[in-house]
């Protein structure tokens, strides 16, 4: 079952992009974006991680992928719609992809992961999804352990471990990141705003 | 736990995606295409962050990772979407072959 359903959405999201790739026109750009996208969110199901796909769900396919829609409908007007490269380019690109694509895949293939991660094993202690004290997938709980991670208490690596070392968590990332994300928004309105005021007062 | 689809499909996909990313941003002449482009990239990151976090010993690290790439792609989203509406309203197009203007 599980993999059969990798096979769906690993299918889907390639196609997903391959025709992000092809095709021409803008607004089937961001169809075929949705796609890629949504097939992602359940890869990212099938690896457990319940709230990232969540996340994935609502932030790009909800948020970004609309803000991408709206840019669209706001910029393109008649002949801009359709703005293609020439087909030689396209030719270029796509060999050189191709050629890259091969060359990351082929490494990916050659690398022995087990016997990496044996050897981290022995160094870091078993795995996350593999301790005892982890919910399992079925009760879908990465995130309650997310959420203190981000708070900066770590319960998936402190508890049950015996020691009293605490690990690091991301409170301060995540604060940068809250204020980054409000700075770059009324960043953003401002830039987009001020602009068309110019505009108006040169009618 | 049995694991059918081990870490390599799973980085297959995530290359897949990046690749494809890589040539949108490339190839496309529309500045939304190329924004696009990006989101693609950063979402083949995000696969690979969540495998090595489902299959290695990353455990929540590489989840917060990916949440923190999917919210700085929001940002990244929003200005670059600012940029281009501002160059729309002062050269009428969205073409990326026509921003010129720095060229020295």
């Amino acid at each position: 079952m599980e993999s059969f359903l990798f096979t769906v959405f690993a299918v889907t999201a390639c196609g997903g992009a391959v025709a992000v790739v092809l095709s021409q026109h803008v607004v089937r750009m961001a169809f075929w974006l949705v796609i890629s996208l949504g097939s992602t969110a359940g890869l990212f199901f099938l690896l457990n991680a319940d709230f990232v796909g969540a996340a994935q769900l609502l932030i790009y396919v909800g948020g970004t992928v609309v803000l991408l829609i709206f840019g669209v409908m706001l910029t393109a007007s008649g002949p801009y719609l359709k703005i293609s490269g020439s087909p030689g380019e396209l030719l270029q690109a796509s060999v050189v992809g191709l050629a890259f694509l091969s060359i990351l895949i082929f490494s990916v293939l050659r690398i022995d992961w087990d016997e990496h991660f044996a050897k981290l094993e022995q160094a870091a202690g078993p795995s996350f999804f593999e301790r005892p004290t982890y919910r399992p997938a079925s009760e879908g709980a990465t995130v309650r352990g997310l959420g203190a991670a981000l708070l900066g208490t770590r319960f998936d690596r402190d508890l049950g471990t015996g020691d009293d070392e605490l690990s690091t968590g991301y409170l301060l990332p995540f604060e940068i990141i809250s204020v980054h994300l409000l700075v770059v928004l009324v960043g953003a309105a401002y830039l987009a705003r001020a602009k068309r005021k110019v505009t108006r007062s040169e009618e | 736990m049995e694991q059918q689809i081990g870490l390599n499909g799973y980085l297959a996909v995530g290359a897949v995606l990046f690749v494809c990313g890589v040539i949108c941003m490339a190839t496309k002449r529309n500045a939304v295409g190329v924004l696009m482009g990006v989101e693609l990239v950063l979402n083949g990151a995000n696969v690979n962050f969540l495998a090595f976090s489902r299959f290695g010993t990353l455990g929540l690290d590489g989840q917060a990772a990916a949440l923190f790439v999917i919210v700085l792609a929001a940002a990244e989203a929003a200005v670059a979407l600012a940029i281009v509406l501002s160059f729309y309203n002062n050269h009428q197009t969205i073409d990326v072959d026509r921003a010129t203007q720095l060229k020295g």
